[in-house]
């Protein structure tokens, strides 16, 4: 249960992060503590005590394996995350830039 | 964007021809071993970026291996398409049908056509990390000093 | 098992990779060939919403059959609200791809454009006829960082701080989505629409029920703009080009945020008064603050923006008011009205909301100016463009014989007849505050004396812009229709009827 209520500690670390921070690398940063929290949840969803890696072991049929199907997901889901990752990182260098300022603040051509 | 060092240079010609093999060994085992199509992928494009980093290369290079970069990526993925396509036409009409035969559990021959898929999948998630990696690059060495 | 809906997902995925190797090396290969896949798939999803009526269609991907019914493949499932959806994406699609052609010439790489178009379509689609709820997710992230990506297409100040904006709170939705699919897998071990309405109706945990459900609401609703998750919306919409706005405000905001919290509040989790209160309350709020933070906007996108938000709290107003009927269990014809109701407003939205933008989009394009203060007498210089934004403005602001007066009626019908008068008041007020900010826009675009005097430079834009702006216009009026019987029992009907009742979906879906 420990390991539950930490990585739903982490995701809020992240989440703090991405409100607190000034710095947009800071950010992306404190996204991708997020997505990491988000990842470790499914990976301990799948776990079972005392199970092994899913891959069929023709000579000892009757093991116990860990669920697979979170393992797939996690793998798909973390694809998604490179593409966000390096998506956020290219803007941010774009808007580096223009602004030539990290600084959030200074950031604000748009309101209203 | 300058090269490293000669020790650097000497480091990856050795150990990145090795890199670029595991990475081989790792898709086409696929079906049969943890691991396929992204996971070698990765580590495809893990050794083309050493390659990059420790040779360096001029910006017009840079951008012409982009170029195609990026038609590798596309035709990967367009030949996932069409065998997805292939098992629509031979037969069930289904997307994604398993339309070669299955083979014996266990053999590398096996399992069908995910061992394609594995092969193209690793293709494109190469491609592509390596495209991230080149445009980023391409971004800092455009931006004005 | 219908071999044709995948091909919703495939052809515009497909088209979006050939775009960008054959664009390469053939010029004009791009434009032509993104308007004709999506003309094409526009054909395909009008056949389909022919056919559908009461039947619910299944595919499963890959031909994996379930085992003791349970279900263990991927499924896509197509029934009359999908097919209503899948319409009006590729529909809005097919005329924004059709009036980039002249519109995007102003900027480069244009292969790059019609691309992450193709992609984003691909993405909407897979989200509506998605029966898996991580299928989703997955698709959801393809449409929506080929949205960051477009929004940020200019690549100036504006665009690239809007697209950042933009991608941090979408990218935090994304996680809580995530996490809310998490805790579903976790007690259901399953993913399967279907199927997790099957798996909690042996009983569950009250709080760990609530704590998904508020999760995956706020996930979604921060996709959707509801207002306390709006911040991101106006500055996303006004920055993008404007064939992209039109998409983004039409049709993106509804596929992968209203769409979604629709399907998985009537059809995947047990409809419970304490949720229902909460949506009602949330759309309540959007469609009044939307509209008085629209009506200070001298930006004509921005102001088209902050009335995208007024108008979604309608659909998610009416649909809330549905759900609490059908909640109490009694008069469930009035419910069925409600949500008749919110899926009208929802097709008209992405008809006139596209319009608008298309013709915000045109205004930019002759004049270089999106400030209201700096326009004016277009309506001399553009006739097309003045005709058919008027067109827009009375369908929005709810004025008889146009689209949008059938849909705000039904709506205040049903608010009435279920007793919230106090519902049905503030959504005729906001009605009316919506037709005084239309008002401003056409006096201050095209009736107004021109305060530069620059009226011999101005010209009506090309043909492929024309075109899409006068379809979308007699779109807006035919649409009426829909809200006359015998066309309503074709179209609207199987929609509600899959949403009204609470086990007819899954019960459907579980026995194919």
């Amino acid at each position: 249960m420990i390991a539950y209520i930490m990585c739903f500690i982490l995701f809020l670390v992240g989440l703090y992060g991405v409100i607190t921070r000034r710095n947009l690398v800071k950010i992306a940063v404190s996204m991708s503590i997020m997505e990491i929290s988000t990842f470790l949840f499914f990976a301990l969803v799948g776990y079972i005590d005392g199970g092994v890696a899913p891959i069929v072991d023709p000579a000892d049929p009757v093991k116990t394996y860990v669920d697979p199907l979170p393992q797939a997901l996690v793998l798909t889901a973390i694809v998604i995350g490179l593409a966000t990752t390096s998506m956020l990182m290219a803007i941010i260098i774009r808007l580096y830039r223009k602004y030539g300022t990290f600084d959030i603040r200074e950031i604000k051509n748009l309101k209203g | 964007m300058k090269g490293m060092t000669l020790i650097v240079k000497k480091t990856t010609q050795l150990i990145a021809g090795m890199i670029f093999m595991y990475g081989i060994y790792v898709i086409v085992h696929g079906h049969l071993t943890p691991g396929g199509g992204f996971a070698g992928g990765v580590i495809i494009a893990g050794s083309l970026i050493l390659v990059t980093l420790a040779y360096g290369g001029e910006f017009l290079k840079l951008v012409k291996e982009e170029a195609g970069t990026t038609i590798i990526e596309s035709m990967a993925t367009i030949m996932i398409i069409m065998i997805a396509t292939a098992g629509f036409l031979f037969g069930t009409k289904i997307f994604f049908n398993n339309f070669l035969p299955k083979g014996v559990v266990g053999q590398l021959v096996s399992a069908g056509v995910l061992p394609l898929y594995n092969i193209f999948v690793g293709t494109e998630v190469a491609a592509s990390i390596f495209i991230i990696f080149l445009s980023l690059i391409i971004f800092k060495e455009e931006s004005p000093q | 098992m219908n071999p044709l809906i995948p091909l919703f997902v495939v052809i515009p995925l497909a088209g979006a990779f050939l775009i960008m190797i054959i664009g390469r090396f053939v010029k004009e290969f791009n434009k032509y060939f993104a308007s004709l896949i999506l003309f094409s798939l526009a054909l395909i999803s009008f056949y389909f919403l022919f056919i559908t009526r009461e039947n619910l269609f299944v595919y499963k991907v890959g031909g994996w059959e379930p085992i003791n019914n349970i279900p263990i493949g991927i499924y896509m499932v197509m029934d009359g609200f999908t097919a209503i959806v899948v319409c009006i994406i590729n529909l809005i699609g097919f005329l924004s791809a059709f009036y980039s052609i002249s519109y995007i010439k102003r900027y480069t790489s244009e292969n790059y454009f019609y691309a992450l178009f193709c992609l984003m379509i691909a993405g909407m689609n897979g989200v509506v006829i998605s029966g898996d709820i991580f299928n989703i997710f997955v698709f959801l992230e393809i449409s929506v960082i080929s949205s960051y990506a477009l929004v940020a297409f200019g690549v100036e100040k504006n665009e690239l701080e809007a697209s950042f904006k933009y991608q941090v709170l979408g990218g935090l939705a994304s996680f809580l989505i995530l996490f809310g699919i998490g805790f579903l897998y976790w007690k259901t071990k399953t993913l399967n629409i279907a199927d997790i309405k099957g798996a909690f109706s042996n009983g569950y945990d009250k709080t760990y029920y609530l704590f998904v459900q508020i999760l995956l609401l706020s996930g979604f609703g921060l996709k959707a703009a509801i207002i306390p998750f709006h911040a991101w919306l106006p500055d996303a919409h006004s920055s993008a080009p404007s064939p992209i706005s039109a998409m983004l405000s039409g049709v993106l905001i509804k596929a992968v945020g209203i769409y979604v919290i629709i399907r998985l509040f009537f059809n995947m989790f047990f409809i419970s008064e304490g949720m229902s209160v909460l949506i009602t309350t949330l759309g309540t709020l959007s469609m009044v603050i939307g509209v008085f933070l629209a009506i200070g906007q001298w930006d004509i996108k921005r102001l088209l923006a902050y009335h995208s938000i007024s108008q979604m709290g309608y659909v998610v107003m009416s649909v809330g008011i549905g759900m609490m009927l059908i909640s109490k269990g009694v008069r469930n014809e009035v419910a069925a009205l409600a949500i008749a109701g919110g899926i009208f407003h929802l097709i008209n939205h992405a008809a006139f909301k596209g319009l608008l933008f298309l013709n915000a989009g045109a205004i930019e394009y002759s004049t270089g100016t999106r400030d209201l203060r700096e326009m004016g007498g277009l309506a001399k210089a553009m006739p097309v463009t003045s005709a058919t934004s008027f067109t827009a403005s009375m369908s929005i602001s709810g004025i008889p014989p146009f689209n949008g007066f059938f849909s705000k009626l039904i709506i205040i019908i049903a608010a009435v007849m279920a007793h919230f008068y106090l519902l049905a008041a503030l959504a005729a007020i906001v009605s009316i505050i919506t037709l005084a900010s239309f008002l401003k826009f056409q006096r201050y675009a095209f009736y107004n004396e021109d305060p530069n005097k620059k009226k011999n430079s101005i010209k009506e834009v090309p043909f492929p812009m024309l075109f899409s702006m006068i379809i979308l216009s007699i779109i807006c009026l035919l649409l009426s229709m829909l809200a006359f019987p015998g066309i309503r029992e074709a179209i609207l009907m199987p929609a509600i009827d899959i949403l009204m009742d609470p086990s007819k979906y899954s019960s459907q879906i579980i026995g194919m």
